[in-house]
């Protein structure tokens, strides 16, 4: 049963082959049996999930199925769930239960889908390697010696091993598009503002976007059917109209212009990986697309404008972390600035520490102008890059990441060099377009992602280009030999 | 050009309410001056004629009209509260 889509799952709870219950209890027995090896999980949550199983099956039977009735799912730990431990992989909220629902969280609800339980991530959604979580690292489960990526390497992870058929995600930099790359999954990052950001957990406002995590792009056409949408509880969630997204996916490709930023393509891109990202184009020139080569010049200057905005944003959103009305207090506070000194100091790890400190700086009387206000002209620039490129064709295409998988330890000494690992999907959030990483070959049997970038709202054309790969190719299908 | 000393970390870390231990202040001093070396490469670009973009897709705030929409939950958003009490949040004294 595990190794079924949603698409599958939904056709075998509709033909009455399983329950949901049935189908809960499977998944749940395999995170209980396999995810101490992973750590994927922060919290698995077996009541709840059953509780919400039984009542799709009731659902069911009475005639009234939500469009994702029965399908377990497992939440990034970075969505508040009512009544249940939502910790954002800090020490900081690792007491906070939080008192109501993601409007993402609500929506899945509607929809009738199950929760597994929540899955780990790095700190505050700050890292490209599941290394900075209170809870300790991930591992990735095509080898358990390297990481799964970040910040969404739980979901990721969870996905790739079969502990869960999706999961959700969010992406500031990259931590949709990365992980899904290093794990072998599909994963989206829509148009900002395309999914509610309320309930989850604030990183960098201006960037942050959630997202769905599947195998393939039907599922992510199913789930986002569920996510997108204008949230009154969001004033920067977006009033456009909503597709269905699985309506399109079979649309011809005859006559599609894909560019290829050659930027993309020079120094720093590991060499197999090149190579891989080259045969996944060849395959789509065979669907009948054309390919052309294009220019993102500004592209170097992407890490360095997201290493001022989105430590800015940080500093500001995380000071609500106070250990006042919710999370970590530390003990005997002598005063009010020892309350919030101690608690802030001990509730928060190193790289979250380290971007409050560049963000407050950046941010400070005198700077604010030569850093925040400087990043967001060259944020400017780096737009303009894209929207001159999609004068020209109709998708971007390019690795999602420089590498393979690296190993847990390797980049932890070295912030930049770990920054530099999101080099190919920073660019995207800064311009707010939609990105995808789908899976599209391996190299020394670690998987390789390739990134499709699109206009805005362009999400139903990616998932019709990320599916017809799909159709074509088995990569996305490849499970790792121990979790199979 | 940027190289924070440790009196700086010290500051910036007030500023921020942020406890950090003695010992790890040179290692936050190095990764902080080197974060700022690299974004320094943003200094060799021409913005003088560039909008700050603030928004991704360059939109404004959406307004909603003034009206209660939200009933009073105070039980429930405080009873996971590190201290309460009649219904207040407890900090250590200010006001002598």
């Amino acid at each position: 049963m595990y190794n079924k889509t949603i698409a599958e799952l939904i056709a075998g709870l509709q033909a009455g082959d399983f329950s949901s219950v049935e189908l809960t209890q499977s998944y749940l027995e395999r995170i209980n049996a396999l995810d101490e090896q992973l750590n994927s999980f922060i919290t698995v949550t077996p009541e709840l999930a059953l509780e919400q199983a039984k009542q799709a099956d009731a659902q069911r039977a009475a005639g009234n199925a939500g469009i994702l009735n029965g399908i377990p799912l497992a939440q990034k730990d970075i969505f508040c769930t009512k009544g249940v431990k939502t910790s954002c992989g800090s020490r900081m909220l690792d007491p906070f239960i939080s008192p109501y629902n993601a409007t993402t969280i609500e929506k899945f609800n509607q929809s009738g889908a199950v929760m597994l339980g929540k899955t780990n991530m790095d700190e505050f959604a700050m890292g490209s390697s599941n290394e900075t979580s209170w809870y300790g690292p991930v591992k990735n489960p095509w080898s358990l010696s390297t990481v799964p990526g970040g910040s969404s390497g739980g979901s990721a992870a969870a996905v790739a091993a079969r502990l869960t058929p999706a999961a959700t995600g969010t992406d500031t930099g990259g931590s949709i598009r990365q992980p899904a790359s290093f794990c072998g999954i599909t994963g989206l990052k829509p148009t900002y503002g395309r999914v509610s950001r309320y309930g989850m957990i604030a990183f960098a406002s201006s960037l942050d976007q959630a997202g769905p995590m599947t195998r393939t792009a039907e599922d992510a056409a199913l789930m986002l059917n569920v996510m997108a949408g204008i949230d009154p509880r969001d004033s920067t969630s977006v009033d456009a109209p909503v597709p269905d997204y699985s309506a399109t996916l079979n649309d011809s490709l005859d006559g599609l212009k894909i560019g290829l930023p050659k930027e993309y393509f020079s120094e720093g891109l590991d060499d197999a990986v090149a190579k891989v990202i080259d045969a996944a184009v060849k395959e789509y020139e065979k669907m009948g697309a054309t390919v052309k080569e294009v220019s993102l010049p500004n592209s170097k200057l992407a890490v360095p404008t997201y290493y001022i905005i989105a430590p800015s944003e940080c500093s500001s959103n995380l000071s609500r972390m106070d250990g006042v009305r919710f999370g970590h207090r530390c003990e005997d506070p002598k005063d009010l600035n020892d309350l919030y000194i101690r608690s802030r100091g001990e509730g928060f790890g190193p790289e979250v520490k380290r971007r409050i400190l560049v963000g407050t700086y950046a941010l400070s009387e005198g700077f604010y102008d030569a850093y925040y206000v400087k990043a967001q002209k060259t944020r400017r620039l780096i737009t303009n890059d894209f929207n001159q490129a999609f004068d020209d064709v109709d998708v971007i295409m390019g690795p999602a990441a420089p590498s393979t998988a690296f190993n847990i330890g390797e980049l932890t000494d070295d912030p930049i060099t770990m920054y530099l690992s999101d080099i190919y999907t920073i660019a995207v959030n800064l311009a707010g377009l939609p990105g995808m990483s789908i899976p599209a070959g391996f190299v020394n049997n670690m998987p390789v992602g390739l990134q499709l970038i699109g206009k805005h709202f362009s999400e139903a054309r990616l998932l019709n280009i990320a599916h017809q790969y799909q159709q074509n190719t088995d990569w996305h299908n490849q499970t790792p030999e121990q979790f199979s | 050009m940027s190289k924070l000393d440790k009196s700086d970390v010290e500051k910036i870390a007030f500023l921020a309410r942020l406890g950090i231990d003695e010992q790890d202040i040179p290692e936050y001093a190095t990764n902080l001056s080197n974060i700022l070396d690299m974004v320094e490469q943003l200094d060799s670009v021409n913005t003088d004629d560039v909008t700050p973009m603030a928004h991704p897709l360059d939109a404004v705030q959406r307004m909603r009209a003034d009206e209660v929409t939200e009933v009073n939950d105070r039980e429930n958003l405080q009873a996971h509260a590190p201290e309460v009490e009649a219904g207040l949040f407890l900090v250590p004294r200010v006001v002598e």
